[in-house]
């Protein structure tokens, strides 16, 4: 897909709560050898939300420093979507909240999307229909999550939070999107029902017929689409549930590791889920310069996928120096913490205030 | 009693298929038998299928008449045989009855199990199930823990060491690099088993056979009617069949395995030959200790060295019996109830000769050895190289 207008990225920011906890210390609790479990996952660490934050807190931080980085007010914003499977609310938007505290509300269209890990992508999507179609100027797309995994689960080693935004318009541009395009099927390797507090999973199914199969048909056919091949692009971003699957299907697809090594944050921030790819993106134009290329897919379970191939303009050497945090300053203020820490930020132990 | 021949096989590759159904391994497995053999639908006078626990893996009773109708053979007599891990085997035995009895001339045995439809601790504790649901698994023993006592009563009592045990499987995944259908087609170093997470002392993850997906089918003839189907003929020379308490507790020694020691008696018996005319031995290795305990029973190592044969490469393609060439249960793949059939399949690809990379040389006689449960059924079959 392509837009008939040029549309891209006018500005973006992302928030890592700075809490971590490592592998080694939640196989303690679960008589697992965590350490050798978080080398197979390739996981160092992963951050955990204090209680006070939620979905809501992330995508405020990251909106306002996206704002602030762009030099626009609020009320430029004409929609905002936050894409997130930890939504505080399961009837009422975080997208309300987000525009408000930046000052986008009253006129101005939002909502809450769910997509697995790529509703942050799909509200992406949604904004460039709107910006280039002239129907806006401005419209803000937000991956966050504080994803949570079943104690004692596989999950529980990887499941992090974290987040971030971007502004989406047709002017201004830190980098142009050339190509978007979705791969989209019913697979059923990940979900969560109403009302359940943790998600279930398909165990190894949601490897090679989800992650897998999803990433390279959806990258394969952006690559058709743009007509370029691994080597047109400087750097490339993959979904990150782990730190072995990205660098796996990296290679699959013909990419080297260089290429996807500025935004691979997962073996020190665990899977941000919504956030993992908004978050591997904004690190990677952090360390890109002018012309340089970028192929994103983003995957959700359930399942599907959004490519994007971007070209960073000129304009990205004047917030190199800007007062917002990047995001390799966001995930180096960390603070270790136990499990028995960790358990009460997360609302795991009963009766617990 | 008349002679049986297999005169065609068939098998899908083993793995996690997640593209494909139980019915679908079936059918693909009986078609290339089919084909293979030279047989037409129309001239099969029955069909036995070995699997475990389609009831419980994917909720689907019923399975022998499901498969033959889908298969477009809806008029031909179906039955599923079940014997735990043995149901493959225990599927052959019936079919080589029915033939060596007289009542039908063509039989096709198939085997299938899918068991990736459902969670590693789903499919784990369904295995557990061929174990004494009252007695050993309410009180909290699984398949791996039953197992892992039996290992470390034979480490114990032999001397049988954590090395020996590896040495099995280093072996079985250096067989299956040669097998394009295996599910890990590869070798692996001996430390990569020694230092993997442990399952159930002394178990470790490498110990222990994986969860797979798979079909296998053979084709049965009678001996005098060979000459009328294409298919390359291996002659059954002897089946036995072996039983014992269901219980490891209520075993009276837990370091031998009754039912297989019966079960391979018999069978040598009936084929009128001694262990050491075996070339060629595909064992039950659900476990790495299951292979060691194994080749002692089965006559071709004295009881305590099995260990010590298998590290000083006694087992290994072409040594002194080649033990598990397919790869086994370990790194060909565990379809649980399909297994017996699996292993015939690799019984003649041996004694035709195409085996490859992996071929037993000069070999006239091969084994097979199918186990239920902890060991509370067995069934051996030995095949011969059809002489003309």
């Amino acid at each position: 897909m392509r837009a008939k207008e040029k549309v891209g990225i006018k500005s973006y920011a992302g928030y890592v709560p700075r809490y971590r906890i490592t592998p080694k210390e939640i196989g303690k609790v679960w008589g697992k050898d965590g350490e050798t479990m978080g080398r197979g996952l390739r996981i160092n660490s992963k951050s955990v939300p204090s209680p006070d934050e939620d979905v809501v807190t992330i995508s405020t931080q990251a909106a306002t420093w996206a704002l602030e980085r762009s030099k626009l007010d609020g009320e430029d914003i004409g929609a905002i979507y936050v894409g997130s499977e930890s939504h505080p609310y399961a009837v009422k938007p975080t997208a309300t909240i987000v525009g408000a505290s930046i000052g986008a509300t009253p006129l101005m269209t939002a909502a809450d999307f769910e997509f697995a890990c790529k509703a942050g992508t799909a509200g992406f999507q949604t904004c460039m229909g709107l910006v280039s179609s002239g129907m806006m100027k401005n419209g803000m797309a937000i991956g966050a999550d504080t994803s949570q995994g079943a104690p004692g689960d596989a999950l529980e080693y990887s499941a992090a939070a974290g987040g971030a935004a971007y502004i989406i318009g047709t002017d201004d541009l830190l980098a142009e999107i050339n190509y978007t395009c979705s791969y989209t099927t019913d697979t059923p390797d990940f979900w969560r029902r109403e009302g359940k507090k943790y998600p279930s999973h398909g165990g190894r199914f949601t490897g090679k017929p989800a992650y897998f199969k999803h990433i390279t048909e959806c990258t394969r056919n952006i690559m058709k689409e743009s007509s370029t091949t691994p080597e047109d692009y400087d750097y490339a971003v993959f979904h990150q549930p782990n730190g072995k699957f990205p660098v796996k299907i990296a290679g699959k697809l013909g990419f080297e590791k260089e290429q996807i090594e500025p935004g691979l944050l997962v073996p020190r921030i665990g899977n941000t889920y919504s956030g993992a790819v908004p978050l591997g993106l904004a690190s990677t134009l952090d360390q890109s310069d002018p012309g340089d290329r970028i192929l994103v897919t983003a995957y959700g379970s359930g399942a599907g996928c959004d490519s994007f191939d971007i070209t960073v303009t000129d304009s990205i050497e004047e917030i190199k120096n800007d007062d917002i945090p990047s995001i390799q300053e966001v995930i180096s203020d960390e603070e270790f913490i136990t499990y028995s820490i960790y358990a009460k930020y997360r609302n795991k132990i009963e009766g617990g205030r | 009693m008349r002679d049986v021949a297999v005169i065609g096989i068939g098998e899908t590759r083993i793995g996690e298929l997640w593209d494909k159904s139980l019915r679908e391994l079936g059918i693909e497995a009986g078609l290339k038998a089919l084909q293979d053999a030279g047989v037409s639908g129309d001239e099969v006078d029955m069909l036995y299928v070995g699997n475990m626990s389609a009831g419980e893996l994917i909720n689907q009773e019923h399975i022998a008449p499901m498969i033959a109708d889908y298969a477009g053979l809806d008029d031909i007599p179906a039955v599923r045989i079940e014997s735990g891990g043995a149901s493959g085997g225990m599927a052959l035995a019936e079919g080589y009855m029915a033939v060596a009895s007289g009542i039908d001339d063509i039989v096709v045995v198939g085997g299938a199990e899918k068991m990736t439809d459902v969670d590693d601790t789903v499919a784990k504790n369904i295995l557990s199930s061929t174990a004494d649901q009252e007695w050993e698994v309410v009180c909290g023993a699984t398949f791996d823990s039953l197992h892992a006592m039996i290992a470390r009563y034979h480490m114990n009592k032999y001397r049988t060491t954590k090395e020996q045990l590896a040495e099995v499987i280093v072996k079985n995944h250096s067989n299956a690099s040669k097998n394009p259908n295996a599910q890990y087609p590869r070798e692996i170093p001996k430390k990569l088993v020694v230092n993997a997470p442990m399952v159930s002392d002394p178990l470790g993850m490498f110990d222990c056979a994986p969860l797979s997906d798979g079909g296998a089918a053979v084709v049965l003839c009678a001996a005098d009617l060979v000459d009328s189907y294409e298919g390359k003929p291996v002659k059954i020379a002897g089946v036995g069949h072996g039983a014992d308490h269901i219980a490891v507790h209520d075993r009276r020694e837990i370091g031998t395995m009754k039912a297989t020691r019966i079960a391979a008696e018999k069978a040598y018996d009936n084929a009128g030959i001694k262990p050491e005319n075996i070339d060629f031995a595909e064992v039950h290795d659900n476990y790495s200790i299951s292979e060691i305990m194994a080749i002692e029973d089965l006559g071709f190592f004295d009881k305590g060295e099995g260990g010590p044969a298998t590290e000083k490469g006694k087992t290994a393609l072409n040594s002194e019996i080649s033990v598990n060439t397919s790869g086994g249960l370990k790194a060909k793949g565990q379809p649980v109830g399909a297994v017996g059939i699996n292993q015939a399949v690799e019984a003649v690809i041996q004694l035709r000769g195409g085996a490859g990379d992996r071929q037993v040389e000069d070999a006239q006689y091969g084994m097979t050895h199918n186990v239920g449960g902890t060991g509370a059924s067995a069934v051996v079959h030995i095949f011969e190289r059809w002489s003309e």
